[in-house]
């Protein structure tokens, strides 16, 4: 091995095992080494058989107004209808969709701060309901005891333990801190009953 | 039916939800019988992903039997057992017409720069997914296929995202004979990736994470030689010696927002939702590669902007290639692999966890407990 180190002379690295070596170790070694035979090449392929018969496909009936990208020419043919918006959440949403464009970071910056206030008017909506959220069944948090919580990290140099304990405080906080104020409230409500 | 629900940042339930209608003539309903967890999905639960909202059931990698078709619908009949790519895509765009199926551009009314997508917030067009007992698949002429009969299921269910994307993560190298490819992340992704790299000529396969576990099946199932980046101190470094001070030829991200190694980058990104992902494992992905190589990104990250080293990757004049999986485009390629067992897919499935308990298994791949790489989802009626 010369002493001067590949990248400072003309030179290629010399290979660490031959094509017979490699092929005899790895099963399908090679089998797709032509790019004729790699499906994504070339990148584009004008006029690949999809089984589309339309040219543009029939429109799906709205059913209500489909905030959409100011970027696009119209609502799309098609699209989904999971969760539409609702609430304080819905009204930021209609919002960053009506203002900002896709590259404008406001538009994904008011997004994601509706997606925290939605998470919390859910919250509340469903301690008015026969099945309100419990932290501690939907975190799925108890397979870390069913799941080896403890010898899957201990022992282990593992680089997400710094910064896993964040995860329960922020699960954890708002609802600690809603319990806290709740007790305040109470408190200050019966300190101010007449006797 | 039963169904996924998302209820906020690592919570989600199973619900009771009516079965999803035909609200176009080429949907079809198919009824799932096995679905599973990405890493994408992590990013969502994680509440990493513009405008995911509480009430969305995930879910994009399914094979299921379809339940019922609508009128113009001429591929599938009721009763078919068929896999469905993670894309959703009209097949006729300016886009899907030359092959970028992941780049649709006639199905995601709420943003332009993504395709659409199941199960996978109103950035990617706002559809229910497939962690749930029935779901509605648009296009049913173009995306999914019949699953073949000499197919395990499980294979399948594997061929419509993890599979696929780790394969094209590999074309994207563009990776000639003899190339050193090195892999960030060994989750599924990274496992097909590196193992698709040698069906492509490379001479060296290098996979690098920090979970042992996952190296340890990189070695066995990927051929690949490993290095756990915690145990260096500057893993960039050590790529460089590992390569006698070149770089490799090829280096692919296959980690995506969430990348760990570096405190401030993942808390900004991972907790905090300041940048539109961690950018640690394709900074590192740029400084490793020697120069006038090609990084080939995989991994997934938000529309925010991160904190990307753009200045190395061009003083380096390198190729960045990128995109969503186009699935459907792999497929018969795969399917040759799989038959002539270069490929054995569901050689990474690790769990296999009913619809009911499934707040257990996002918790238990989130946090990586019990040696998951790959959780299915069995749905309660299969
Ligand atoms: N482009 C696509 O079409 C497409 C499709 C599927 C998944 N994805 C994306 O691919 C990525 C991987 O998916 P997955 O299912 O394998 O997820 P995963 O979470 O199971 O795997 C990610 C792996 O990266 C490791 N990791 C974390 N930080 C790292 C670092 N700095 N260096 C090296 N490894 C590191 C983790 O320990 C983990 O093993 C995700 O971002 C996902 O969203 C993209
Ligand atoms: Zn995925
Ligand atoms: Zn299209």
């Amino acid at each position: 091995m010369a002493e001067i180190p590949t990248p400072y002379t003309s030179g290629t690295p010399a290979l660490k095992e031959t094509a017979e070596e490699l092929r005899a170790r790895i099963p399908g070694w090679g089998v797709d080494l032509d790019p004729a035979d790699r499906p994504s090449y070339p990148r584009e392929q004008p006029g690949i058989e999809t089984g589309a018969r339309w040219d543009f496909p029939e429109r799906q009936p709205e059913k209500w107004p489909r905030e959409r990208s100011v970027e696009h020419a119209f609502v799309t043919p098609v699209f989904g209808t999971s969760t539409p918006p609702k609430g304080i959440s819905g009204a930021l949403r209609k919002y960053a969709y009506r203002k900002y464009s896709e590259g404008r970071a406001a538009h994904w910056l008011v997004l994601i701060a509706a997606d925290r206030v939605d998470a919390w008017e859910s919250h509340l909506r469903s301690f008015a309901t026969l099945r309100p959220d419990n932290p501690v069944t939907e975190t799925g948090v108890l397979s870390e005891f069913s799941h080896h919580g403890a010898s899957s990290r201990v022992g282990k140099k593992r680089a997400d333990i710094n910064h896993q304990w964040i995860d329960p405080i922020l699960v954890g906080a708002p609802w600690a801190l809603a319990g806290l104020g709740a007790v305040v409230a109470l408190r200050t409500l019966r300190k101010h009953r007449p006797a | 039916m039963r169904s996924m629900v998302y209820r906020g940042p690592y919570k989600v339930r199973v619900e009771e939800k009516d079965i999803p209608q035909i609200e176009h003539p080429n949907d079809a309903i198919v009824q799932v019988k096995l679905g599973a967890i990405c890493g994408s999905d992590l990013h969502l639960y994680h509440g990493m992903m513009p405008d995911t909202r509480v009430g969305m059931t995930f879910g994009h990698e399914f094979v299921g039997v379809v339940h019922e078709v609508g009128s113009s619908v001429q591929n599938l009949e009721v009763g078919d057992r068929v896999m469905v790519p993670f894309n959703i895509y009209c097949g006729s765009c300016y886009f899907c017409s030359r092959g970028l199926y992941s780049n649709c551009h006639n199905v995601n009314p709420n943003a332009t720069a993504v395709g659409g997508i199941y199960g996978y917030s109103h950035t990617c067009g706002g559809y229910d997914g497939g962690q749930a007992e029935f779901v509605r698949v648009p296009f049913a002429d173009v995306g999914p296929t019949k699953i073949p009969d000499w197919m395990d299921e499980e294979d399948a269910v594997l061929l419509t995202d993890a599979l696929p994307t780790g394969y094209f993560g590999a074309q994207l190298g563009d990776i000639a004979e003899g190339d050193t490819v090195v892999v960030f992340g060994a989750g599924p992704v990274g496992l097909f990736a590196a193992k698709s790299a040698w069906l492509m000529g490379a001479g060296r396969v290098i996979v690098i994470d920090h979970l042992e576990y996952r190296l340890e099946k990189a070695r066995s199932f990927a051929h690949a030689e490993t290095y756990n980046f915690v145990e260096y101190d500057d893993i960039v470094v050590h790529l460089k010696k590992a390569t006698d001070y070149l770089g490799a030829d090829v280096v692919i991200d296959a980690v995506g927002a969430e990348a760990d190694g570096n405190f401030l980058q993942h808390v900004t990104s991972s907790k905090l939702k300041l940048q539109g992902g961690s950018p640690i494992a394709l900074n590192w992905a740029i400084d490793s590669v020697r120069k006038g190589g090609t990084v080939s990104v995989v991994g997934a990250y938000g529309p925010l902007f991160s904190a990307v080293k753009f200045g190395d990757a061009m003083n380096k004049g390198l190729t960045l290639r990128m995109n969503q999986c186009p699935v459907k485009r792999q497929w018969p390629r795969l399917f040759e692999h799989i038959r002539n067992g270069h490929l054995k897919p569901s050689d990474i499935v690790t769990h296999r966890i009913p619809l009911e308990h499934i707040a257990e298994g996002y918790h238990i791949f989130s946090a990586k407990l019990d040696d998951c790489i790959k959780p299915l989802i069995v749905a309660t009626s299969a």
